[in-house]
C-alpha cells in the first residue's frame, strides 16, 4: 500500500477490535448480517432528554473490520442529533460505495482508518455493516410506534 | 520437453518440478512474490492455454456450425476438436460432452431438464458437504416439482457416513448427486461405493467433479456415473467454459434446456424439433475460444502427469497440516484418510477474514469464508474458515512459508 498512513490506520482498527469501548450484550434488536461471510452486528441507539444521542452500543461477531467499524460508529454518533448522525452515516456509506472521495473521511474521527478499506471491494461490506444497522435503528427511532409492535 | 510429476516420489523431487512449471505461468513473472494457495477457487493459467485462446481469436475467429466459409469451417473444426479432446480426457464419447459455462450451469442444466421429469414426492439424495452449486438447484426444484431432498451426513472426520447413506434409499429415490472431492475438507469420497449402492437401487448418480478434474484422472466409463459436472477454470483453463458429461441414455431421455439457435434441427411458426446430442443442450453461440483454451489445459494437465500431480498436491496438504498442527489455536477441519490438496482451518478466535488478510500481507493468497458450503460450516459449528489449496506450481517452499507466517499470526490477531 502506498498510503503513508496505512500503518496508522491499521493500528486504529486493531485497537478498536481488541479493546472495544462500546461493545455490550444487547437483547431484542435485529442483527444486520453479511451472508457472504457470516458477520452479524446489531446497534442500539438511545436518545437523551435534549434529543441528542446519549448512548450507542453494539453487539455481534465478525472480523476485525466489521467489529472495529461498529465501535468507531458508536463513538462517532454519540452527542449528535439523529439527523446529524444520519448524514454522517450516509456520507460514510457513500464513500464505501465509491460515490464520494475517500478524503471525505478526513473530517471523521477514527473512521478515517477505513480509507484503505474503501478500496477493497470485498471488505467494504464488513466496514459498512454496523453503519447500515445504525441507519435502520435511526429509522425505528423516527417511527417508534412501528418498533413497539415487536 | 516439459517436466513431469513422478508417482510415489519424495515431495522434494516433485517440488523442483513444480518450481520449473511455475515458469510457464505468466502471473508469477508479473508477481514474483505471489504464493498462490487458492487453487480450489480457481487455478492460474499457463501460457499454452492463454496462447491457444489468443490463437483462436487471431487466426480462426468465426461463429460455429452455420458458416460455409473457410474460417467458419475452421472455427467449427476447432470447437469440435476441443469436444473430442474433453471426451478423451474423461473417457467419454463426444456426444456425451455438453459445453456449459461451468459446474454450476452443468448441474442447473440437469436440475432443469432431468429434474423437470420428476414427480411430487420423488426423492433426491445429496450430502451435507455439497457446494451450494450442488444444493441450491435441487432446493429450487423442490419448490417447482414438490420433490424432497435427503442428505448423507458427514462424520467428525469429514467423511460421508456410508451406512446412513444406504438407509436413505426408498422406492421414491430418483437421483443421487454428490461431490467427488469436498471443496472445503478436501475429502476424496468413495464414489465407486456410492455409485454401486445407487445403481443397485436403479438410481442414477450425478458427480460434482469440479475439484477432482484438476487432480485425478477421470474415467467416466469405469466410474459408471450417469452425469459429471466440472469447470475449466479450476483446471488451468479460461473462465466461462465447463462440461456436463451425461450418458447418451440419460441425455437422450431429457427435454432440452435453453431454447435458441443450435439446439434445434428445424423451426416452424408452430414449433420446433430438437437437435441431436449434444447440441440439443447448447443453445446460442457457445464459448468457442474458451473451449479451445480448455482443450489446451487438458493437454497441459496430461503432459505433466495428472495422477502424480494429484498425489503431490495431497503430499503438500499433508506437509501443510503437519506444519500448522502445532500452532496454538489451529483447528484443521476433517481428518479424512483420503484427502486432496485442500486444507480448511481456523485459528483460535480470529476471524477467517483476518487470517486471510494477514497472510495476504506476506503475498500468500488463501480463501476465507464459508467456501460456498454453509451447511457444512454449520455441521462443524463454525461460521467461516481459512482454506489453503494447492496446485501444480506450488512448491514445498510455498507451503513452508505459509506455515511460518501462520505461526506468527496468533500473536497479532
Amino acid at each position: 500500500m502506498s498510503d503513508p498512513f496505512a500503518a496508522v490506520y491499521e493500528e486504529i482498527i486493531h485497537e478498536h477490535y481488541k479493546k472495544p469501548k462500546y461493545r455490550r450484550i444487547l437483547e431484542g434488536l435485529p442483527f444486520a448480517e453479511n451472508p457472504s461471510c457470516g458477520d452479524r452486528v446489531r446497534v442500539s441507539i438511545t436518545l437523551g432528554a435534549d434529543g441528542r444521542i446519549a448512548g450507542a452500543a453494539f453487539d455481534g461477531s465478525g472480523c476485525s473490520i466489521s467489529m472495529s467499524s461498529a465501535d468507531i460508529l458508536a463513538e462517532d454518533i454519540i452527542g449528535k442529533t439523529p439527523e446529524e448522525a444520519r448524514r454522517l452515516i450516509e456520507t460514510f456509506l457513500a464513500v464505501l460505495r465509491g460515490e464520494l472521495d475517500v478524503d471525505e473521511l478526513d473530517a471523521f474521527g477514527d473512521a478515517v482508518a477505513f480509507k484503505g478499506v474503501a478500496r477493497l471491494p470485498v471488505r467494504v461490506k464488513c466496514a459498512a455493516l454496523a453503519w447500515r444497522a445504525a441507519l435502520s435503528q435511526l429509522d425505528s427511532i423516527d417511527r417508534p410506534q412501528e418498533n413497539s409492535k415487536s | 520437453m516439459r517436466a513431469q510429476f513422478v508417482a510415489h516420489a519424495p515431495v522434494e523431487e516433485n517440488s523442483s518440478i513444480a518450481g520449473a512449471l511455475k515458469r510457464e505461468f505468466p502471473i508469477f513473472g508479473e508477481r514474483p512474490e505471489l504464493i498462490y494457495l487458492d487453487n480450489a477457487a480457481t487455478a492460474q493459467k499457463p501460457l499454452s492455454v492463454l496462447d491457444a485462446e489468443r490463437d483462436f481469436y487471431l487466426r480462426s475467429c468465426a461463429n460455429v456450425h452455420r458458416a460455409i466459409h473457410a474460417i467458419g469451417e475452421e472455427a467449427t473444426a476447432r470447437y469440435e476438436e476441443a469436444r473430442r479432446r474433453m471426451a478423451d480426457f474423461i473417457g467419454a464419447r463426444p456426444r456425451e460432452i455438453v459445453f456449459t459455462r461451468g459446474t454450476t450451469e452443468s448441474i442447473n442444466l440437469v436440475a432443469r431438464t432431468f429434474g423437470e421429469t420428476l414427480q411430487p414426492d420423488d426423492e433426491i439424495i445429496l450430502s451435507v458437504m455439497e457446494h451450494h452449486a450442488n444444493m441450491v438447484p435441487w432446493q429450487q426444484l423442490t419448490e417447482r416439482r414438490g420433490v424432497s431432498l435427503k442428505f448423507i451426513p458427514v462424520t467428525e472426520e469429514g467423511e460421508l457416513d456410508l451406512a446412513e447413506y444406504e438407509k436413505l434409499f426408498s422406492p421414491k429415490t430418483r437421483l443421487v448427486a454428490v461431490t467427488m472431492v469436498s471443496n472445503v475438507l478436501g475429502t476424496i469420497n468413495p464414489v465407486d461405493k456410492i455409485i454401486a449402492a445407487a445403481h443397485g437401487a436403479k438410481v442414477p448418480v450425478l458427480l460434482d467433479v469440479a475439484q477432482a478434474a484438476p487432480s485425478m484422472p477421470l474415467d467416466a466409463r469405469a466410474l459408471g456415473a450417469d452425469f459429471a459436472a466440472f469447470s475449466g477454470h479450476k483446471m488451468y483453463a479460461p473462465f466461462g467454459i465447463g462440461v456436463l458429461y451425461g450418458t447418451e441414455r440419460m441425455l437422450d431421455a431429457m427435454p432440452p434446456f435453453m431454447g435458441g439457435g443450435d439446439m434445434i434441427s428445424e423451426v416452424r411458426l408452430e414449433g420446433f424439433s430438437v437437435n441431436e446430442l449434444p447440441y440439443k443442450f447448447e443453445a446460442g453461440t457457445p464459448p468457442v475460444a474458451q473451449a479451445v483454451g480448455l482443450e489446451a489445459a487438458a493437454d497441459w494437465l496430461s503432459s505433466v502427469g495428472i495422477a502424480a500431480l494429484g498425489e503431490y498436491e495431497s503430499a503438500l496438504a499433508r506437509r501443510f497440516m503437519d506444519g500448522i498442527e502445532g500452532i496454538p489455536g489451529i483447528r484443521i477441519l476433517g481428518s479424512a484418510a483420503r484427502r486432496a490438496g485442500i486444507v480448511a482451518f481456523t485459528l483460535g478466535g480470529a476471524h477467517a477474514h483476518d487470517v486471510a488478510a494477514y497472510l495476504d500481507r506476506f503475498n500468500i493468497a488463501v480463501r476465507a469464508g464459508h467456501h460456498c458450503a454453509h451447511p457444512l460450516a454449520r455441521r462443524f459449528g463454525i461460521v467461516s474458515s481459512a482454506r489453503a489449496s494447492f496446485g501444480a506450481y506450488n512448491t514445498r517452499e510455498d507451503v513452508d512459508r505459509a506455515v511460518a507466517v501462520l505461526a506468527g499470526a496468533g500473536e497479532v490477531l
